[in-house]
């Protein structure tokens, strides 16, 4: 069992949820992503979504697009990211760290020599977003022989029939994307959305998490009390953005909405 | 010989296989939410393509609407100057819009009516995919918003103000590089957001399948034209076809009808912007790397860490770093040939037409046009080429007023 199962399964054992934080690699600076990861898992974040910078992220809202060419600006590639996973693995062994970006840069690398970096260096999952299942083929393989968990996204659009295929085709989690739009987009139907995350889990065994639209305590906690877990990211992401200019500030900042975060899904879940 | 390398079922005209590749290329690589808009494209589509009252109404706003057929001309005095070949040329500016742009719309337009979306969007680059999007939302009463890099918005404010006559929102995107491919990414994100009511245009042979099936299967009226036209007009077949390469819809819509006749060359020529050498340029063809972007494997232009490069082209709807998968599968096979002319040699053949045959070519044409005219001399005087005059240059006329130091307006 990967570093991703086992600690999904502590979390259920527990019976509290999952809580994943996603940034981008190198924002706003590269010299303050790893002490940002480090910061996240002390307030409480179960698991680590790292953003690898494109020139062309297409499913990004602007909030994301910023980060992604914040990071760009100090040239921080896909051998970059894996270095600092390297750097973070030197204090936590524990947290698992997944990888989110486009397929490009992972096929500039190579599929194999992807896998066996992404390994060395202590990554645990890979949400590419821009490859469905079907075009997956090649890199699954590549990433099951290093024990790296795949995992795919469900959207609103997605028929039952392909439901079954991306849960078959996922390991570690599946991620729900809430709504139809853009990272960061507003206005979440958290009805809805429950609705929708209850049917989908009665068709797999796998965890289920939810992300896109949810920004805090009052978006994260009824969508947890269905699924097995919640992403935030914009709402991190637009806290670097606005503290650009002082390390201290950013990483109070980010603190404090994690934590309001983990609080308040601890809160439904007592 | 290229059949060799095709597989029992297949022909040069069965592309793209049931999952949507060529060879090694296109295919689907697109965020889950737009999977099942795809499907629905697939399926809508799979039904109209050989639907009698489908291809009537598009064949009758093709010839009534759009202006078709469009002439296939003998430049005289091109040849003359060129001392080989004969030079024809396909007048595709002469259609409805002044581009070849506007067959791909009306058919995805009707196809967008036909799935019951009442709002269409759509990415330009020179504006002319934009302007045929406008037109015929005007045309069959649809919402239409243009996305447009904020870069090209300035260099082509003539195509913005008309898009916005036609009632189109025209939208400036200045993330990344804000030229055609961030618009791309902008389209697909309104895409992603509205996919209920909105039907995207893919106004070129790229993009997710069925995108670049449908598109190259709506431009091929051209080559179907040209090559009853030629055999009409001279008899037999052209020795060579040539046709300007961004994202490549106008010269798959030439080159495909020609693809199993094997005798005919099939020439697609890139902008070298610059200087192939200099890098700055946009010919992923000619200097490129195999990788995904905006929903297809094919040849980009990027570096070593699989970022996308910024291009260079004069001409801003050559400037892509992609281009449409069929065109990367037919280099690999050697069913065509790809080349690059530079942004200079382009604007020299442009002034040239002007001069020689009274005829304002589009600067994307213009690539076409600079190669054909070296290309023929290179030629005997009883062979034939076909070059593909995508669009006409009124465009273009900022652009140069420019390079020439006047001031107009």
């Amino acid at each position: 069992m990967g570093r991703l199962t086992s600690t999904i399964n502590a979390v259920q054992a527990s019976a509290q949820k999952s809580l994943v934080a996603y940034i981008v690699a190198g924002d706003p600076h590269p010299d303050q992503t790893v002490d940002l990861m480090h910061a996240l898992v002390a307030e409480g974040v179960d698991i680590i979504e790292l953003g690898v910078p494109f020139t062309d992220p297409e499913a990004e809202g602007p909030v994301i697009q910023l980060a992604h060419e914040r990071a760009l600006v100090h040239q921080v590639t896909l051998t970059t990211v894996l270095a600092m996973v390297s750097a973070f693995r030197l204090e936590d062994a524990k947290t698992p760290v997944v990888l989110m970006g486009y397929l490009n840069p992972i096929e500039a690398m190579g599929y194999d020599v992807f896998a066996e970096q992404a390994s060395l260096s202590g990554v645990d999952g890979l949400i590419t977003v821009n490859l469905p299942p079907e075009e997956a083929g090649p890199l699954a393989i590549a990433l099951q022989d290093k024990k790296i968990d795949p995992i795919y996204l469900l959207a609103p659009t997605t028929t039952d029939a392909r439901a079954a295929a991306v849960c078959r085709a996922s390991r570690g989690f599946v991620y729900y994307v809430s709504l139809k739009g853009t990272t960061g987009s507003g206005g979440l139907d958290i009805d809805a959305v429950c609705e929708r995350v209850a049917h989908l889990k009665a068709q797999t065994t796998l965890p289920l998490f939810v992300g896109f639209g949810i920004k805090d305590g009052a978006t994260a906690a009824p969508i947890a009390a269905v699924a097995d877990g919640v992403v935030v990211g914009s709402a991190i992401v637009t806290l670097m953005g606005e503290n650009q200019a002082s390390p201290e500030a950013l990483k109070l900042e980010v603190s404090e909405l994690v934590r309001d975060i983990r609080t308040a899904l601890n809160a439904s879940n007592a | 010989m290229v059949s060799k390398q095709l597989g029992t079922n297949e022909t040069l005209t069965s592309f793209p296989d049931q999952s949507g590749h060529f060879g090694p290329y296109g295919g689907r690589f697109v965020s889950e939410t737009l999977m099942a808009a795809l499907d629905e494209l697939t399926l809508a589509y799979d039904g109209l393509k050989t639907d009698p009252e489908f291809l009537a109404e598009l064949g009758s706003d093709l010839e009534h609407y759009v202006g078709r057929a469009s002439p296939l001309y003998l430049a005289q005095r091109l040849t003359d100057h060129a001392g080989g070949a004969k030079i024809w040329l396909k007048r595709e500016d002469l259609n409805h819009t002044g581009a070849h742009k506007i067959n791909n719309c009306i058919g995805q337009a009707l196809l967008a009516r036909h799935m019951g979306k009442p709002r269409i969007i759509a990415e330009t680059g020179a504006g002319q995919h934009g302007v045929a999007s406008a037109t015929v939302a005007a045309r069959f009463g649809l919402k239409c918003t243009v996305y447009m890099g904020s870069e090209d918005i300035q260099r082509q404010s003539l195509n913005v103000y008309r898009m916005k006559l036609l009632g189109a929102e025209v939208v400036p995107v200045t993330s990344g590089s804000r030229t055609l491919k961030d618009a791309l990414n902008e389209a697909m994100r309104d895409w992603v957001t509205n996919v209920d009511d909105t039907h995207y245009i893919i106004g070129t042979v790229a993009g997710p399948h069925p995108y670049p099936m449908i598109v190259r299967d709506l431009q091929s009226v051209i080559g179907r034209e040209a090559r009853a036209q030629f055999a009409r007009q001279h008899g037999g077949l052209p020795d060579a076809v040539m046709a300007c390469v961004g994202g490549g819809s106008n010269a798959m819509g030439i080159f495909y009808p020609f693809l199993e006749d094997e005798s005919v060359r099939l020439i697609g020529v890139e902008a070298a912007g610059d200087g192939i050498m200099t890098g700055r340029h946009a010919a992923p063809l000619t200097d490129g790397i195999v990788g995904v972007l905006h929903g297809n494997r094919t040849y980009l232009m990027q570096d070593r860490a699989g970022l996308i490069s910024e291009t260079h082209s004069v001409s801003a709807g050559l400037d892509y770093p992609g281009v449409g998968p069929e065109h990367a599968w037919l280099k690999d096979i050697e069913r065509a040939e790809y080349v690059a002319v530079t942004d200079e040699e382009a604007l020299g053949a442009f002034r040239q037409l002007n001069l020689l045959e009274g005829i304002l070519p589009a600067l994307e044409s213009s690539h076409a046009l600079a190669h054909a005219v070296e290309f023929a001399a290179t030629l005997r005087k009883d062979q034939n080429i076909i070059v593909n005059l995508s669009g006409r240059g009124d465009k273009d006329i900022p652009t140069m007023a420019k390079i020439d130091g006047i001031s107009i307006g």
